[in-house]
């Protein structure tokens, strides 16, 4: 069984949602994220998505957009980012790792090459925000070549015929971006996302991951009732730009931020 | 130096691309966010029904002619053609359309498209701010609300085109993400499609993004070479022998070259801007120095570091500074139907005082490129020979540019 599914079965045995925090790797250094993605499961995630930085990021609103620009001014790069997954490794054999970028800098490295270095460092899946499952064969192989699950985004735009085309390809989960909109947006509609994680679940077993907009504790319990992974980024990514003259404090607030919506989270599933 | 006239370009037939999925071999593509891939279905949709539809196309022709001006004539450029020696070169005069450039062509096809779609709000992203004038040239004369995303560096290098938008009602929107140039501005048009994605549509300004892009902005902009067509045979008894035409993302090249693809007695120049010099990094030329990736919805040749990381672009020409390129010309390129050469800075710059001079015309520094490039290759060729260089657009909006670079005030 993959780390993925692991992970999934042990949270539902034990009657808990997967708090998935996403922080952009290198931002606002390598070191800083490897501990700080230690920090993050003491805190309770279940899962880590990390942010592959990228020139161009057409589908992130201003705060990842700055982390990017922070974490390639650091020079970090695709290869660097499944670096620090190797030394995440090290320590956790057991936290699953999805890095969730933009479709160049896997072209740029070449699928393959990718798709082994990544596996072999011990990463778990892959979102690329800009792949659509049409055009997503080749990687898809590559990917099963070496036992990465391809994570696909589905919106409140995505009709029938598209979620059967994603949950006829992805893997590990399925990645429910909550709003029409950019990362760190707007406001939520509990009961148009329910609505829609249902009509979702008609057509997958796999388990649904809600994120966009998840900014507190209170947001996030009440995600945890509808999905199976509550999935927070800006809100964690704020912490680290508030405080980029003392990270000791951008840690804190990344993981006092996670235990108020862990507790939240258990608090309205167990 | 320019590759003699008598190199033979790969011959096509049955030329008949993209495919469905907008693909022109391994290039272009659909490559968006899910939260896009259902209005990109729907314009897809509508394109394909509007582009077949007889009120569609008749208010198309009727706006082409009476509130653009078309047809742009072709001019013979006998001065210049004599100072240059060699063969005769004549001029599409893209230059002469309403708000002075091949842009409008495209602008006015979306915007028709827009409102039969029920949209009420346009955006589009501009660099030189030429796209950005003529699409909001197109929503005041449709009534639709208009934002226009330029980016921070570009509204202060084209002043006049940002007040002219304004004159018109567009909202300008500075983008001060990453390079704060045109692709920026295509990266917050993007995120503003998605976050409106129920009441607006996006004109993009050149051949490239998502599918139906590509080939969507070609269609409106083979005007220019379906007219040069006739007007060719009517004013010297036959093809061309070379199109010459400047490449930034491609639109006004796209436009001329795609009416001559099949035919074989047509030798096809695209120009890229080569900044400082290509081989410095300095320049905007991703056919002539790119790699193959994928950025803003389509695989093309793009300008990035080993990383696969866009870099910044330069040239003297804000309209060609991109570092990607429409994927029909990476496709082009590939089957050797065409030739992508490159023309620095200077060289345009000398181009445009050539032109000038010589002719009465101020060339824009985009179309300077093809100018300067026409002129090389002109030497190489016969007096009964003939080149149509595309003059994509007039120089006014330059003048301030060129004035600063030779230290004058104005
Ligand atoms: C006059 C003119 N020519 C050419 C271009 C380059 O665009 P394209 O390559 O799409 O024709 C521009 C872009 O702003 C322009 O203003």
């Amino acid at each position: 069984m993959s780390r993925l599914d692991q992970c999934f079965k042990a949270l539902k045995d034990s009657k808990q949602k997967a708090l998935v925090p996403f922080i952009t790797a290198g931002d606002p250094s390598a070191d800083f994220t490897l501990n700080c993605m230690h920090e993050m499961v003491k805190a309770g995630a279940s899962i880590i998505e990390l942010g592959v930085p990228f020139s161009d990021p057409m589908a992130d609103g201003p705060v990842i957009q700055r982390a990017s620009e922070r974490a390639l001014a650091n020079r970090m790069s695709l290869r660097g980012v499944i670096e620090i997954v190797r030394a995440f490794r090290e320590t956790d054999q057991t936290t699953p790792v999805i890095l969730m970028g933009y479709l160049n800098p896997i072209e740029f490295m070449g699928y393959e090459t990718f798709a082994s270095a990544a596996a072999e460092a011990g990463v778990d899946g892959v979102l690329t925000v800009d792949i659509p499952p049409e055009e997503s064969a080749d990687l898809i192989a590559a990917y099963d070549q070496h036992g990465l699950a391809p994570i696909f985004l589905l919106s409140p735009t995505s009709h029938e015929n598209r979620i059967k085309k994603v949950s006829a390809v992805a893997k590990g989960y399925i990645y429910y971006v909550s709003l029409k909109g950019v990362t760190g947006a707007g406001n939520l509609e509990l009961g148009e996302i329910e609505t829609k994680i249902k009509e979702i679940k008609q057509h997958t077993s796999l388990p649904i991951a809600i994120g966009f907009g998840v900014k507190n504790a209170d947001i996030a319990a009440n995600i945890a009732k509808i999905g199976d992974a509550v999935v927070v980024g800006s809100a964690l990514i704020n912490c680290i730009t508030d405080h980029l003259d003392n990270q000791t404090q951008g840690q804190q607030g990344i993981s006092s931020l996670l235990s108020e919506m862990r507790t939240a989270m258990d608090a309205v599933t167990q | 130096m320019p590759t003699s006239d008598n190199k033979k370009q790969a011959v096509v037939t049955d030329y008949n691309l993209p495919d469905e999925r907008g693909h022109f071999g391994p290039y272009g593509g659909l490559f968006v966010g899910e939260t896009l891939m259902e209005s990109i279905d729907e314009l897809n949709k509508a394109y394909a029904k509007f582009i077949r539809d007889p009120d569609f196309l008749a208010e198309l022709d009727a706006d082409l002619h009476d509130y653009v001006g078309r047809p742009s004539p072709i001019y013979y450029a006998e001065r210049l053609t004599k100072e240059t020696g060699g063969a005769q070169i004549y001029l599409k005069r893209e230059d002469l359309n309403h708000t002075g450039a091949h842009k409008i062509n495209n602008t006015i096809g979306q915007a028709l498209l827009a409102k039969r779609m029920g949209k009420t709000r346009i955006i589009a992203e501009t660099g030189a701010g030429q796209h950005g004038v003529a699409t909001a040239t197109v929503a005041a004369r449709l009534g639709l609300e208009c934002v226009i995303y330029m980016g921070a560096e570009d509204i202060q290098r084209q002043s006049p085109n940002v007040y002219r938008m304004k004159l018109l009602g567009a909202k300008v929107v500075a983008v001060t993400s990453g390079s704060q140039t045109l692709k920026d501005a295509l990266n917050e048009a993007l995120r503003d499609w998605v976050t409106n994605i129920d009441n607006t549509y996006y004109i993009i300004g050149t051949v490239a993004g998502p599918h139906p892009y590509p080939a969507m902005v070609r269609d409106f902009q083979t005007i220019i070479g379906r007219e040069s067509r006739e007007q060719m045979m009517a004013k010297t008894g036959h093809l061309p022998d070379a199109l010459v035409a400047c490449v930034g993302g491609g639109s006004n090249a796209i436009g001329l070259f795609h009416p001559f693809i099949e035919d074989e007695s047509v030798s096809i120049y695209g120009v890229e801007a080569a900044g400082l010099g290509v081989e410095t990094g300095q320049h905007s030329a991703p056919l002539n120095a790119g790699k193959p990736g994928v950025l803003h919805g389509n695989r093309t040749y793009l300008m990035a570091d080993e990383n696969g990381e866009i870099i910044e672009t330069h040239s003297i020409s804000a309209g060609l500074d991109y570092p990607g390129v429409g994927p029909e010309h990476a496709w082009l390129k590939d089957i050797g139907r065409a030739e992508y050469v490159s023309i620095k800075d200077d060289e345009a710059l000398a181009a445009f005082h050539q032109l000038t001079r010589v002719e009465g015309i101020i060339p824009a520094l985009e179309s300077s490129h093809a100018v300067a490039y026409a002129i090389k290759l002109a030497k190489t060729m016969s007096k009964d020979q003939t080149i149509l260089v595309c003059l994509s657009g007039r120089g006014d909006k330059d003048i301030f540019t060129i004035a600063e670079l030779e230290g004058i005030e104005l």
